[in-house]
Formats: structure tokens, sequence, C-alpha cells
């Protein structure tokens, strides 16, 4: 595996170096370790743009320190390299935290080095529940999966109308995960499900599974894929076999609905319903302003693998503000605990019990604005906690 | 019942066109061209460029597929693969691979790691109903290439001038070289019509699998089970085994969903057992 740039980011980060000087601390070093390359490349780009831009717009150093931001690339799903890469930033080059982590199992993996070498870690994006148990210096600043799916779950059933939902999910942890959920708040709401299926994480075609949810002639699908090829490719599919998403509700996680999805599918894709915790389209004023710085750098709009990337330096920021630069594994985690801030998501903080996420879940559904497909958030369910946590209780 | 055996056939050829120009390279050539999927990549690329940037119709990008993935082939070959023709396997395999990952970060490099819109022409997306079938006009027109596409290769090596010299060179180089043909120039066109199909398969698979620096690896395992279960030099073979895997592939996805992706695996394991050189092949 390639070994991307170590050292300081970007030009405005080195003029900001030249006027401000912390010649008596050493730097704080920050172990980024992103799918670089492989099938999850393009989350690793949009999540390293917002922590570049974050960098850009807030200055190199924080509680009196300099930042130094150490890039690993791991690949795709692989636990192994992730966890030796942890261990080599941690020993030989001495980050004081780690982050990034867009994949489940590299994240899981790399749990017992936080644990053990205390290190705080933030979670950017990986979103399966347990991950933040496993080690009690990590924290999460993205979204979990049955928050999402057990959210949708629910309004298909109350305000969706939804009496019988087929679910079709990649067979995989994350799919999985999002089935369950999906699946639980869905019948406590009093629905029904009327088939499932799970299909291979690497499917070309979709059309023998809509068929068989066709036939069983569901009033809704729920449809779970990863991110990347795959949700355009459903979404034809379902079009061929003439299920119209204006007609029966076709419901999913953000990435159902994801720009590339959109662009892919055109007007097939209206309609559709996905649930989300961010969306560039957001209307607040913090977003506006995201949106357009990153749009002025990078050509393109943030996703929410970008709001994780975002969010996550912003929070390892407000901590060593907080703890006035010290990087004990101990002090960081506990000012992370209860941390509050505006994001361009929403108001969201860092569970004091379960140092997981809590924020705003949005409903969406893809209309034509003024030309362009967006999604439009039409319900907000306000400070969502991970479902899957409060139950362990 | 029909519905399946339609979208199943239709998978089938969306395999075939995908295989058919390793056929070619590896097939008759005997040349382990692991970097087939990334000349499908490539014409995916020129697809989606063409009709993006310059607004060019689909049906009018997937000659351009051909041609410049056919010319890219013959570059290639002249300064690359020519010199591995009398390699082992395994060079032949390591170089091929690397040019795979070259062919990502290349593609990364100029186009993005973002996956690309790919938007059909109305005439080619929804579907009818033809007897209480639905019929997939997208299904429907791969299902057509791919005849075209069989026939023309078929005919072509079978009865034209050219299809002869392919096989003679093929088949026994030193006696053709004996009769005065112009081996090289054979070997190359042969490998630029093999890159020139693969970058028409991948133009037309797009539509369906998508497109990003991930294709060239995403793809190439399904060509490789097609070209060996098919057998070796037949284009025929390729035909039948892509139709075969296709349609049960179909099939066990809707009648058995557990078995998920696993039953093109067995299938490909059962009848390479039985006939290890593959359905229609010789050696």
């Amino acid at each position: 595996m390639k070994q991307l740039s170590i050292g300081i980011l970007g030009a405005a980060a080195s003029v900001l170096a030249a006027t401000v000087s912390f010649a008596q601390q050493p730097p704080v070093k920050i172990g980024l370790i992103l799918p670089y390359s492989g099938q999850f490349a393009d989350t690793a780009t949009q999540m390293d743009n917002a922590i570049k831009l974050y960098v850009k717009q807030h200055g190199d150093s924080a509680g009196g320190r300099k930042i130094e931001i150490i890039r690993k690339d791991s690949g795709g799903i692989a636990p192994d390299v992730a966890k030796r890469l942890a261990q080599e930033l941690v020993v030989r080059d001495k980050v004081d935290v780690l982050t990034g982590l867009v994949l489940t199992p590299n994240a899981l993996a790399i749990a017992d080095v936080s644990a053990e070498a205390k290190k705080f870690t933030v979670i950017m994006n990986a979103a399966t529940s347990i991950i933040t148990t496993k080690s009690p210096y990590m924290a999460r600043v993205s979204v979990t999966t049955p928050m999402l799916n057990e959210s949708l779950g629910s309004w298909a059933a109350k305000a969706g109308g939804t009496k019988r939902v087929f679910s079709m999910v990649s067979d995989f942890g994350p799919g999985i995960d999002a089935e369950e959920g999906f699946m639980r708040a869905y019948k406590e709401a009093g629905g029904q499900i009327v088939g499932s299926v799970r299909f291979p994480v690497a499917n070309p075609d979709f059309a023998a599974f809509v068929q068989r949810a066709k036939d069983s002639n569901p009033d809704g699908i729920f449809a779970w894929v990863p991110g990347g090829v795959q949700p355009a490719a459903i979404g034809k599919a379902l079009n061929e076999r003439g299920i119209d998403p204006k007609k029966m509700k076709v419901m999913g996680q953000d990435a159902l609905a994801s720009d590339e999805a959109l662009a892919s599918q055109g007007d097939l894709a209206l309609g559709i319903i996905t649930v989300a915790n961010y969306d560039h389209n957001l209307a607040n004023k913090l977003n506006r302003a995201f949106v357009a710085a990153y749009a002025a750098d990078y050509k393109r709009n943030p996703d929410f693998f970008s709001i994780g990337g975002w969010d996550g330096m912003h929070l390892i920021y407000e901590v060593l503000k907080k703890t006035g630069g010290k990087t004990d594994g101990e002090a960081m985690i506990g000012a992370a605990k209860g941390m509050k801030w505006d994001s361009p998501r929403g108001p969201m903080s860092i569970d004091p019990e379960t140092r997981d996420v809590i924020e705003d879940v949005y409903i969406r559904r893809v209309e034509k604005v003024a030309g362009k497909l967006v999604n439009v958030e039409f319900d907000t369910i306000r400070s969502v906690k991970d479902p899957v946590k409060a139950r362990m209780k | 019942m029909a519905g399946i055996l339609f979208d199943g056939f239709a998978y089938g050829m969306l395999l075939f066109l995908l295989s058919v120009g390793l056929s070619v390279t590896l097939g008759m050539m005997n040349f382990i061209n692991l970097s087939h999927a990334s000349f499908g990549m490539l014409g995916g690329y020129v697809t989606v460029t063409l009709m993006q940037q310059l607004g060019w119709p689909f049906l009018a990008t997937l000659p351009a597929a051909f041609v410049i993935s056919a010319l890219v082939g013959m570059v290639m070959e002249r300064f690359m693969f020519r010199r591995m023709y009398r390699a082992t396997d395994l060079d032949q395999t390591l170089l091929t691979i690397g040019v795979v990952f070259m062919s990502i970060a290349g593609a990364a490099y100029i186009w993005g790691t973002v996956q690309q819109p790919v938007v059909m022409p109305d005439y080619l997306s929804g579907s009818f109903l033809v007897g209480g079938v639905n019929i997939a006009r997208y299904r429907l027109f791969l299902i057509v290439v791919a005849l075209v596409i069989t026939l023309l290769m078929i005919g072509g090596l079978e009865w034209t001038r050219f299809g002869a010299q392919i096989r003679a060179a093929v088949d026994n180089q030193r006696m053709a070289r004996g009769l005065g043909l112009d081996v090289d120039r054979t070997f190359s066109l042969t490998f630029s019509l093999g890159s020139g199909l693969a970058g028409l398969g991948g133009a037309l698979a797009i539509a369906m699998v998508g497109l990003d620096p991930g294709f060239a690896f995403a793809y190439l395992i399904y060509v490789l089970i097609v070209v060996s279960v098919g057998g070796l030099a037949s284009i025929w073979g390729s035909f039948v085994a892509a139709s075969l895997l296709g349609i049960c592939d179909m099939a066990g996805k809707y009648y058995v969903p557990q078995l998920g992706s696993f039953l093109i695996y067995l299938m490909m394991v059962g009848i390479l057992m039985w006939r290890p050189a593959g359905l229609f092949g010789k050696r």
C-alpha cells in the first residue's frame, strides 16, 4: 500500500505556521487512517477534502499546539492492515490521536490499539453501534446505522403510511444492521414485513431481487446498498420492473440517493425517500457557508463522509482547546464527553455516557428544485441517540 | 418464469460482451491478459466522457469506445505485450496485473475516484410488456448487440481471409511465418481487436453496473469465469457459457436468494470438474 504524504497540510497552513510559533511545545500528531485506494477510495477523498478545508479555515494549531496530520492508506476492508497501521502510528510516529476510519471492520480492528495505548480516537464514519464500546477512548462524530434505519422504520409505518414493506439489503455487517434496525422499528410501529432478501455485496444485477420484491406485492420497498455504483444500479432495476418511486414508497439510507446515484438515474429517482444525518442541501447558514467553501475548493458537493471529517476535526480542535493542549487519552476523552456544538448538519453533541453522537435525523425525498435533483428534507427527528446502546443498559 | 429467462439471458449477454474480447486475447492468442477489464474500463470512460463533455448521443459513443480501446491496445501490444508472448504464464500475469493497478490509479487521477453518471436515452430505459413478460429495453438492446457480435466474430474467424490468418498464426506460428504470413502484424491486429471488444463491452456494461476506477478489478473475475467455463479459443463457448451462467445466476437469485452470488462459482467448479478444458475447449 502506498503511503500518503506525511506532514503539514496545504499552503494556507504553512502561511499560518510562519506567523505563529510554538517552539517550546512539540506538535500534536494525528494519525488519519482512510481507504485512499480501492473500492472505497472516493469516500476517503470526500472525507479528506473536508479535513483539509477545516485546517485551512481554522489554522493548523489548537490549544496552543501545532497540529500535524499523518495520513495512512488502509485500502478497502482490511482490518489487519488498519491494525498494523494504527500500531505503527502509535509506536513509531508517536501519534496522540487516531482518527479517520470509514469502514466498520477497520475501526473494530484498531479499537484494541486505542484502548491499550490509551489514545483518543475519533470515528469519522464507521457506523456499526458496538464500535465505541470497544475502547473507552473512542468517540464517534458520524452516525450509527440503527439510528438512521430505526428512525426510518418508525417513520415508514406512522407518517409514511405504508403497511406492507419488502426489505432488500446487502449481505454484510452494515446491511444486516440496517435490515434489523428497520424491521424492528417498522414492526414495533405496526407495519408488516412481507418479505426480505439479502443480496451479495458484489452484485452486478439486481433484476432477480427486484422481481421477487414486486411479486410479493408490497406497498413499500426498503433497500440498503453501500454507496458507489450500486444505488444507481438498483434504481435502474426498479425502473425496468416498472416500479416508480413516485407511486410506491422506495426507502433507504442516505447513499441510496447520493449525488452520483441521482446523476445516473435522472428523473427515475424522483420520489425516493431516504434517511440521513446530513445533506448538502440542508438549509442552515453554517451549512451554506460550508458547502460554498467546499465546492469552491473541490468542485463538488460535500456528503456525509465529508461532514464526518469536518466534525471529527472540530471535535479534536475543541478538545485540545479544552485540555489546554494536553493529549493523554483520559484528559482528551474526558473533554470530549458531553461536548456540544453547531455543525453544518445541525446541533450535535457527544453523549457523555456512550461517547457516541447525538444529532438530528432527517427524512428526505428526491425532488426537482430549479431543474436539479436534490434531496429535500421534509421531516426531522430531533436529538436521536443510538438505540442499540440504549437497549444494552 | 419467462421473465427470469429473459433477464438471465440478458445478464448473460452482459457477461458475454464483457468477456468476448478476452476469448480473443487469452483464448486465441494464449496471452494471460488480466488487464482485459482495464480496457473495458477505458471504453466506459470514453463513453462517459464523450456523452458528458461533448454531448454525444450514447449510440455514437460505442464505436468510439471500440476504436480508442483498440488503438490503446495496439500501442501497448507493440511496446509491451509483444515481448511477453513467449514468457511464462507467471510473468504474463505479473505484467498484466501491474497494468490493472496502473489503470486504476490512472483512472482515479484523470477522472477522480467518484462514480460516473451514466444516463441512458429514453428509448433505452424503462420496459414494456409482451404477453405478461416484462421486457426491459436496455436488456433487449444488449441481447441484440451480443448476437450481432457473436455472428460477426464467428463468421469473421471462419470465413474471412483475416480470420484464417489469425487461426494459422495462433495454431502454428512457425509454419505461418514460413508460409509468408506477417504474424507480428496479425497478432497486433488481433490484440487490438480483443482490446476494442473489451472497450465496447465496458461501454455497454456501465449503464447497468456503473463506472468507477474499481471497474478494472470488479469484473475481472466474471470475465475469467466466462472464458474458462466456455473453453479457451471458442467464441461460441463464451456465448454458451455466458448465457448459461447468466440464466442460472438469475434463477438462483430469484428462487434461492440465500445462495446469492455463490451459485456462479458452484457452477464454475462443477463444469470445470466435468470438463476441465471448459464446455467447448480443445486444450
